[in-house]
């Protein structure tokens, strides 16, 4: 076989990251335009409606109009980390996709610890943010990533413990294997115990952490109502406020792409992943890509139902106070999650005969 | 396995330089940045020694936590660099004394384990201890065997921790703070008070 030489394996590899990016890519234009016309429709405005039909090309005129712009460094900036940051926040977002389970049998990489290799790279997209905001050598922007670093290191220690009561639930650190155990239909899912009725009890704990892991997720990716870091009525425009044409572009692809996966992220954890919410015995006899492509339809809906609440959330809810998202962080979510660490150990303990 | 030799090199050779980067770059911003580098190189290190657990672990504590509260400092620095420097010749003899001792005694220490400790009987990395994965096999020894020497180093850092909060924490007097429960609380009754003035008098105060 071809394909399991090393050069085979090399092209297969790089095909599948390819896919995955161009996927991401594609979603990402439609996905933005979706944003904007979701904020339109609370405000009872059409949005974006003139490039292409129901303005469905908008995504590719502003790309292109970033990407034929001049790149603007301001004099006093260190040119080397103003360049870098956005590559990073570009890179990462897209990295943390490789041990994502799309669909029966589509991931990348397949390791044992993904679940801790997303939280690693999550927990590094924060570098984009400070790095830009200090090579600016300007006041606004040092300001966003001052704001920008407190709030996803506060913010990064709850999702961290949301993160170990699904591991304690799954019982593995390996997305494929949690996504696989929450098969069956919905009520094998995370959010309610993970295993039917007879975990049914745990969902009095997983539902308030599926919503803290969403407002979290909120906070770490700088969305309304956290977006303090550039927060347009203090900050200007935060830590983006020197940056200009594609370096703007990379920053801002970023910032939706980890939008996207904190939403995918949301699915694999708590929602089943590619997992139909309801039992599907017949897809045994379908082909097997035909069984993939049904899992990544169901993996996709759930995407972008999570993504709809994320513009829903920065339409309707007012911006935050700074003192008020710390007190949020540290004294509500981290204590909260603490408990739930502690009841679902012991839950699965002592609970469910596992 | 040539891959992983040429993994190893370029991920070796990655952590040196960026680890003298550390040392020799003039912005201390820049050698933060470096230091990130080290860490995330020798995550990749751990990752080609099988202990995917550790290279993940040093990540998400060691970049993604310590090292942004480092660059956090750092940042709001102001350091004049010429000043700093003055002193570099007047303490370089003892920071070689130092520097020799250290090195000396690192030699030393590889040396007898090299010749007489572990590295002489094992067999090389041990990958996969039965059919556990990396990170099971981690817990498993570390809840059992070494259980309260990891309850001693929780109580360590929750001593340091406290012990920082305390040192740092001061209740100024003069200093309004919100209080949500009685914002919430608050009725018109208590709110309020209406007055009915009379036309052409005001009120006094």
């Amino acid at each position: 076989m071809f394909w399991s030489t090393p050069g085979g394996w090399l092209l297969l590899t790089v095909g599948q990251i390819l896919a995955v990016l161009i996927w991401i890519l594609l979603s990402l234009a439609f996905l933005l335009l979706a944003d904007r016309k979701i904020w339109a429709g609370v405000q009872m405005r059409k949005g974006p409606n003139v490039v292409g039909p129901f303005g469905l090309l908008q995504s590719f005129a502003d790309f292109l109009k970033f990407v034929l712009k001049e790149i603007v460094i301001p004099a006093g900036a260190d040119k080397t980390v103003f360049l870098l940051a956005p590559l990073i926040m570009f890179t990462l977002a897209f990295g943390a996709w490789a041990v994502m389970p799309l669909a029966p049998g589509w991931v990348v990489s397949n390791i044992n610890v993904g679940v801790l290799y997303l939280f690693a790279i999550s927990s590094l997209g924060v570098y984009g943010v400070i790095m830009g905001g200090w090579a600016s050598n300007s006041k606004y922007p040092f300001l966003g990533s001052l704001r920008s670093a407190a709030q996803m290191v506060s913010y990064e220690v709850s999702i961290g413990f949301v993160i170990v009561t699904v591991i304690l639930l799954a019982g593995s650190l390996n997305l494929v294997t949690i996504v696989e155990r929450q098969a069956g239909g919905f009520w094998n899912w995370n959010v309610l115990g993970g295993g039917g009725l007879k975990d049914l009890p745990a969902a009095l704990v997983m539902i308030p952490m599926s919503v803290i892991f969403f407002v979290s997720s909120l906070a770490e990716t700088n969305r309304p109502p956290f977006d303090l870091p550039e927060a347009e009525s203090e900050l200007v425009a935060g830590y983006q406020v020197e940056y200009s044409s594609t370096p703007y572009l990379l920053f801002m692809i970023g910032e939706y792409a980890n939008i996207v996966l904190m939403c995918a992220l949301i699915t694999t954890l708590f929602f089943g992943g590619w997992q139909a919410p309801f039992p599907t015995p017949f897809t045994a006899h379908w082909n097997p890509t035909a069984a993939s492509f049904f899992g990544f339809m169901w993996f996709f809906l759930k995407i972008i139902f999570f993504f709809f609440l994320f513009a829903v959330v920065k339409a309707v809810v007012p911006r935050y106070r700074y003192d008020q998202l710390m007190r949020l962080g540290w004294k509500v979510f981290l204590p909260t999650s603490l408990v739930a660490v502690a009841l679902i150990g012991a839950w699965r303990v002592f609970g469910s005969a596992v | 396995m040539v891959l992983q030799a040429y993994a190893f090199y370029v991920l070796a050779a990655v952590t040196l330089l960026a680890g003298l980067a550390v040392i020799f770059a003039r912005n201390p911003v820049h050698s933060v940045l470096f230091l990130i580098t080290a860490f995330f190189s020798s995550a990749g290190l751990f990752v080609l020694l099988g202990a995917e657990f550790l290279a993940m672990i040093l990540v998400v504590v060691y970049v993604g936590a310590v090292a942004v509260l480092f660059l956090f400092v750092v940042m709001m620095l102001d350091v004049d660099f010429a000043e700093l420097r003055q002193g570099f010749a007047k303490y370089l003899p003892l920071g070689i004394v130092v520097a020799a001792i250290l090195t000396g005694e690192m030699i030393l220490v590889a040396m007898s384990v090299a010749g007489s400790g572990a590295a002489k009987s094992s067999t090389g990395p041990l990958t996969h201890v039965g059919p556990f994965s990396n990170a099971e096999a981690i817990g498993r020894v570390l809840y059992t065997d070494y259980l309260y020497f990891f309850q001693a180093a929780g109580m360590v850092l929750l001593v340091a921790m406290i012990g920082a909060i305390v040192l740092t924490l001061k209740h100024k007097t003069n200093v309004r703070r919100q209080n949500i429960a009685d914002q919430t609380a608050r009725t018109p009754a208590a709110g309020m008070r209406i007055v009915t003035i009379k036309s052409g008098e005001g009120i006094e105060a």
